[in-house]
């Protein structure tokens, strides 16, 4: 499975993280870690920009407890999401210090959005066979 | 080691729509530019540095096709691209040259002619602005990124809607007084905070509007360009930095790195204080964005600006006079020529040339610049 099936648009096709996309179809949410220096890196990559290693990258696992930093309702999207508006971005930190932006789900009420919440990251799948993944609340 | 000035700047009208090529919209500014020197002829300019998002842009390589339309061929040119910050670039570039003195005068033009796009065009490649692996798949905006530092704010500083709207009143109350401004229009501050929520926090009035136009700044070496113009402005301290493409990877979320860095640089360089500075141009393309340069330059505490505003004192009568040609948000932003058209207000107001505008005594400016969601910043300081 190509990266183009990450994300409703995505410009970007080829890439040595394309496992990720096979991990996500499969409910799994994966970082990288540096073999040499142990450098953490979600969203993934295969390079270390720490210690220059190249493709000694091993998937992992996060813990998915997230905490949202800030978060903005979209009502003017750029060609191509237009039919998705109004929706939430956000920015969330995990409790390794990793942070990530994405969506916020739909099911989430705007008067329960507050900075600081509890967030769980879920992998969605799209129209098309595509997939992404979004914050819901931690409780769910 | 020759010092650095500008002898001659130049500007268009920002408009929705100037109904002409992007090289006769460069000649405007570029013959206002040599025009406004007083005493430089064209065969002066040993190189020319053109800048402009090239996304907007339907010419491949601009630099060359308006190097020849302005008449510079055989004299070197290129192109030089950050985004909303490209002009302040060019302008550091030229500093490079003419110091290195490998160049002795150089004209910097930047432009972006927005309106040869369809709306949903231009809506397309702000899509690909962000990260276009991670973040654009999301439907991310510049609003957006913007708004996510709004929101940061309010919750850690308490900054307000109701503040952010008296940016955007301020600048369109001088924007009127600015012919070259596409506002000729003051708005309260009720139509600021009713106006239609497009990222919210931010309102359709606390965006800056897309335009076209074209800036020409020409600079030269100090013993140039006293031949040039009675009146040169010297550049006393330059300061360029980066912060992450990504809005994830933000170490700061109230602030942007790009400028607080850039405008460190650029101090230490002017040996000066922030509070040295009588009259300041700042990167709004978002009212948040003008509160955030506030205390990224220094000139308050984090989480103060707010309280600047409030208490007028960015206002042409206040302490620290601030985006009074109207700013991004009320005189336009085509992308390219937003820099220049910034350096351009301060050299007029160190010179004494900015007519209503005029900052009374202002000795020393600044100019800050920035491209992206707080990706590229440019600060450079100037003096009379």
């Amino acid at each position: 499975m190509g990266f183009e099936k990450f994300g409703k648009i995505n410009y970007t096709t080829q890439t040595k993280v394309k496992d990720f996309v096979g991990y996500l179809d499969k409910g799994k949410i994966e970082a990288t870690q540096c073999r040499v220096c142990k450098k953490v890196y979600f969203p993934p990559q295969m390079d270390c920009n720490n210690c220059l290693s190249t493709d000694q990258m091993d998937w992992m696992e996060i813990a998915n407890e997230w905490t949202l930093l800030t978060y903005t309702k979209a009502h003017f999207a750029p060609t191509g999401f237009e039919e998705d508006t109004p929706y939430i971005l956000v920015i969330a930190e995990s409790k390794e210090g990793l942070k990530t932006f994405t969506r916020l789900s739909k099911d989430v009420g705007e008067d329960e959005i507050a900075v600081g919440m509890k967030l769980k990251l879920v992998p969605v799948k799209l129209p098309n066979e595509k997939v992404a993944y979004e914050f819901r609340l931690a409780a769910e | 080691m020759s010092e650095v000035a500008v002898v001659g700047v130049g500007q268009t009208a920002f408009t929705r729509a100037c109904g002409v090529s992007i090289k006769e919209l460069c000649f405007e500014a570029f013959k206002e530019a040599v025009e406004d020197a007083g005493n430089l002829q064209p065969h002066d300019i040993d190189g020319s540095i053109i800048c402009s998002a090239p996304e907007y842009d339907k010419q491949r390589s601009p630099a060359g096709a308006i190097a020849e339309y302005l008449g510079l061929n055989p004299k070197p040119t290129f192109y030089i691209e950050s985004v909303c910050a490209s002009s302040t670039t060019g302008i550091r570039v030229a500093y490079g040259l003419i110091k290195s003195g490998l160049n002795d005068t150089i004209a910097v033009v930047g432009f972006q002619k927005m309106s040869e796009l369809s709306s949903s065009e231009v809506q397309e490649r702000m899509g690909r602005g962000a990260d276009i692996m991670w973040e654009s798949p999301f439907g991310l905006s510049m609003p957006a990124g913007y708004a996510l530092f709004a929101r940061a704010r309010m919750q850690k500083y308490g900054m307000t809607e109701e503040q952010m709207a008296k940016i955007k009143v301020k600048s369109s109350k001088y924007s009127v007084l600015n012919p070259k401004a596409i506002f000729q229009k003051e708005v309260s501050l009720a139509e600021c905070l009713n106006a239609r929520p497009v990222a919210a926090p931010l309102k359709l009035y606390d965006c800056c509007s897309n335009a076209d136009g074209a800036s020409c700044i020409i600079l030269a070496s100090v013993e140039k360009a006293k031949k040039m113009t009675d009146t040169p402005v010297k550049i006393i301290g330059l300061g360029a930095a980066s912060d992450s493409l990504s809005l994830a990877n933000k170490t700061n979320l109230t602030g942007l790195n790009c400028a607080v860095e850039a405008s460190k640089q650029a101090f230490k360089m002017a040996g000066i204080q922030p509070k040295d500075v009588d009259v300041a141009e700042v990167h709004d393309c978002f009212t948040v964005a003008e509160i955030m340069a506030y205390e990224n330059l220094g000139f308050c505490k984090p989480g103060e600006g707010g309280k600047l505003i409030e208490e007028a004192q960015t206002y042409i009568d206040g302490d620290m006079p601030v985006n009074i040609d109207g700013g991004l948000l009320s005189k336009g932003h085509p992308i390219g020529a937003t820099g220049g058209s910034q350096v351009r207000t301060i050299v007029m107001e160190l010179r004494g040339d900015a007519g209503k505008l005029q900052v009374k005594g202002a000795e020393i400016g600044l100019v800050h610049n920035i491209g992206g969601v707080g990706l590229y910043g440019n600060v450079i300081i100037f003096s009379r």
